[in-house]
């Protein structure tokens, strides 16, 4: 960065360091990861409102936007949709944990954070033999 | 008589005593963000399980299960929870990352304005399928 200094001289300011030098912590990665997720569940709500709005109209319309979801492009939009909200929703319970007052300590903050990712997995997965079985 | 202990505080009492802050709107974001969270918990379990109930449905089989009287209760409370939540979360991000004034200004609003109508698209569907 250039900037003056006392004399009035301009002189290169050092920079600090920024996010790309740095390993990636388990932290790191969650915390844009809710931010990345919560966007992309905003995305989503837009296939919540086709679905509905489609119900509400008519037959042909309801038809249209069922035949989508069940295409592969739907299937996978629907599968990014389920591990996003899974995600949001357990990192968002350690968020909610933190503003409680609770899990701050170095340990418990990588251990929550691996549970998250973890948690996400699982949940999706049978998510998916549950819905699968179920269709 | 010593006299009463006293810092110097620049903030008026009037400001203190409003507790609005720099942002003018004091903690109510961020209570609206947490509020919000929190109603999505249970909603968001219910609807999933919502979901797999209706996998493969027809049109018929969404108006007689939304005509119940837990559905489009539950259905409206989620769809307002989650576009308040959706706009609070989208305002901090548009913040975050957008400098130019206008722009951030415009796309705040912009991102408000649609999800208010987005809700608005979405309650009234569930108000016609289940009444």
């Amino acid at each position: 960065m250039v900037a003056r200094n006392s004399d009035d001289k301009l002189i290169h300011r050092p920079l600090s360091p920024h996010i790309q030098v740095y390993r990636w912590p388990i932290s790191m990665a969650l915390s844009i990861g809710h931010r990345i997720t919560g966007v992309g569940l905003g995305i989503g709500t837009l296939l919540l409102t086709w679905w509905l709005v489609a119900a509400a109209v008519s037959n042909e319309a309801f038809d249209r936007v069922q035949w989508f979801l069940g295409s592969p492009i739907g299937l996978l939009l629907l599968f990014g949709w389920s591990a996003a909200l899974f995600f949001h929703f357990f990192a968002g319970l350690r968020h909610l944990a933190w503003d409680a007052g609770y899990g701050f300590e170095k340990p418990w903050y990588d251990r929550t954070g691996w549970a998250v990712v973890i948690a996400t997995v699982v949940a999706t997965l049978l998510l998916w033999i549950v819905g699968l079985a179920a269709w | 008589m010593a006299k009463a202990p006293q810092i110097d505080i620049m903030r008026s009492p009037l400001g203190r005593a409003r507790g609005l802050g720099a942002a003018k709107a004091g903690a109510v974001h961020w209570w609206v963000q947490r509020l919000t969270s929190l109603a999505l918990v249970p909603l968001t379990l219910w609807f999933l399980c919502a979901v797999i109930r209706l996998l493969g449905a027809t049109r018929d089989d969404v108006v007689y299960w939304m005509a119940g009287p837990l559905p489009i209760v539950l259905l409206i409370a989620l769809v307002i929870a989650t576009f308040h939540h959706l706009q609070a979360g989208l305002q901090v991000v548009i913040e975050d990352y957008v400098h130019h004034d206008w722009l951030r200004i415009g796309s705040v609003l912009l991102v408000k304005g649609l999800s208010v109508l987005l809700a608005l698209a979405c309650i009234v569907a569930v108000l016609r399928l289940g009444l």
